[in-house]
């Protein structure tokens, strides 16, 4: 790893004013949570921050408190060990607890926290690998369009076809959560849908809105959740831990036997979290039965547009929506 | 470099290390406790695992400088910690390790004992999958996963005073009973 100043900032606003401001160049300043992937990051030299800035020392920023509206904020810093082990959170708001459980290994969720598990990059072997000038790091190519793609994108590839890593950020989606950012013109709200990006729409290099010069301060989600029914389900190669090859976000508000609404978002498949709206309209008014599970699959994966090694990820993410709302059902 | 005020195994120590080397760094090459193993160096394996404030992390994927003010525990911290505790011999969970014949190269081992000693004092009657659970993040190449997961609820039915489950390739007798030691052949 390169040597690099590290900042020790006291409050929100000393973090802000050590980030790059405006026009100077992103490159050189990196903020530190956990660290659990900038520090891999920064070993394949991937990165090479003249400056990490440490959020661990801004109080404030850890824990979670309900809003004015019902809602729930959790703050960037909380670490994901600590969702996952909190009870309030695990009878109102499962798929969160479950997605956040579902991450990388005990150690990892000791130290990762909710903020970089939503702005970590991409795992795709070619981002990766500190010796292929891929699209994602400034290159003319993604590799994976003719090369290894068995763990790439199937739906809203292209010209980059990583797969967005989180599983929080699924989960996240699906509860119509809202991320707070702060930058050096206070704060802006952006929906969580509306914050990750597609490398056809946004910039190539990225994954989401946010800039150089802002941090996500917390994450709101909204009123009334704790009476919707909610699972996050993913599929890994290796069961103790891995990237997910697919995973499903569900959450359903039920009226008796049917389906009010509905939230459906993919893991594992696309380049940002993947959501269904138009699956998510199918299911309404349904009761959860074989037809409705087929048609919702079959819905969701329409678009798909699988590469040369990666088409049996269509039958599997198919098979999880039905498993999930089946888990619903009950 | 930069002056660090750690707390390792129990001592206060001082030591200077450049500010980007990682707690494993300054661990194994400025302190000497070469017990954490640096495996991958980037958060696959588990090797490096060690106890920061009672919870496993990677000492590879942490910054030793932000680990000042922190308790750090590793492999070689368990057995005085234990002893100072009151207890005897090694800690349980290295003594059951050593019984079950959980280890044949014993690179996975120092980072293993760590979350299984992790786990136990979180939780002292955990489960067979909450144990694999546990130790989800440490890899062992030599695959001898089997007995590391015995070798955990040797340690359970022990401070249960439960009598331990004799394992699948031991029917009838139980090599791991302290109180019955098994009839021949077995080590
Ligand atoms: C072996 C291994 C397996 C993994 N498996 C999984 C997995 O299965 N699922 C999964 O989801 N993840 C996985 N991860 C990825 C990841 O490290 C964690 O999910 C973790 O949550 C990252 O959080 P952190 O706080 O350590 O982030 P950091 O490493 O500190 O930061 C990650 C990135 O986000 C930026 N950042 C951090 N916080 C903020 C903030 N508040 N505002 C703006 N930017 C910020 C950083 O600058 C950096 O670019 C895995 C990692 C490893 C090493
Ligand atoms: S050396 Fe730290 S996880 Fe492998
Ligand atoms: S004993 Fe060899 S790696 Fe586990």
């Amino acid at each position: 790893m390169k040597s690099f100043e590290l900042v020790m900032p006291k409050t929100l606003d000393e973090a802000i004013a050590a980030l790059p401001e405006s026009g100077q160049p992103t490159e050189r300043v990196r903020v530190l949570a956990g660290g659990q992937d900038l520090l891999g990051e920064m070993k394949e030299s991937l990165v090479t921050p003249e400056r990490v800035v440490n959020l661990k020392t801004v109080p404030g920023i850890e824990g979670h408190e309900p809003t004015a509206e019902g809602g729930l904020r959790i703050g960037a810093l909380t670490r994901l060990i600590d969702l996952e082990r909190d009870e309030g959170l695990q009878g109102s708001h499962p798929m969160l607890v479950e997605a956040a459980a579902a991450v990388a290994t005990p150690q990892i969720r000791s130290m990762g926290t909710l903020g970089g598990n939503l702005c970590q990059r991409p795992r795709c072997f070619y981002y990766r690998n500190p010796h292929s000038p891929c699209l994602k790091k400034g290159g003319t190519e993604c590799f994976s369009y003719g090369g290894l793609n068995k763990y790439n994108a199937i739906l809203g590839g292209g010209p980059s076809y990583i797969v967005h890593p989180s599983d929080v950020a699924p989960a996240l989606v699906s509860y119509d959560a809202v991320f707070t950012l702060l930058g050096p013109a206070g704060e802006r709200e952006v929906p969580a849908d509306s914050f990750f990006t597609l490398p056809s729409s946004g910039e190539v290099t990225r994954e989401n809105v946010l800039a150089a010069n802002e941090i996500v301060t917390a994450v709101t989600l909204p009123a009334g959740r704790e009476a919707w029914k909610a699972t996050y389900l993913k599929v890994r190669e290796r069961d103790s831990f891995d990237f997910a090859l697919s995973a499903v976000a569900l959450a359903l508000k039920m009226n008796g036997d049917l389906i009010e609404q509905a939230r459906l978002t993919l893991g594992g498949v696309a380049p940002k979290p993947w959501r269904c709206t138009s699956t998510e309209e199918l299911l309404v008014g349904r009761k959860i039965d074989e037809e409705t599970c087929r048609l919702a699959g079959e819905d969701a994966l329409r678009m798909a547009e699988p590469l040369e090694q990666n088409g049996y990820k269509v039958p599997m993410t198919q098979g999880l929506i039905r498993r999930a709302l089946q888990a619903l059902a009950s | 470099m930069r002056v660090l005020h750690l707390c390792v195994n129990g001592d206060r120590l001082e030591v200077a290390a450049p500010p980007h080397w990682t707690l494993l760094e300054v661990l194994r090459y400025k302190l000497g406790l070469t017990g954490s193993k640096q495996g991958c160096d980037k958060g696959d394996c588990g090797a490096c695992t060690v106890l920061v404030d009672g919870k496993p992390v990677l000492a590879c994927l942490t910054l030793a400088a932000l680990s000042e003010g922190r308790e750090i525990t590793t492999i070689e911290g368990l057995m005085p910690a234990h002893r100072q505790a009151g207890g005897e011999g090694a800690d349980p969970v290295q003594e059951a390790f050593d019984r079950c014949g959980a280890l044949q190269c014993g690179f996975c081992q120092p980072g293993m004992m760590l979350s299984a000693r992790a786990l136990l004092n979180d939780n002292p009657t955990p489960s067979p999958a909450e144990i694999k659970h546990a130790l989800s993040g440490n890899l062992c190449r030599c695959t001898g996963y089997t007995q590391i997961v015995q070798a955990v609820e040797l340690c359970v039915a022990e401070s249960t005073s439960k009598k331990p489950r004799s394992p699948a390739w031991a029917p009838g007798v139980n090599p791991w009973s302290r109180a019955e030691p098994a009839s021949g052949g077995q080590d």
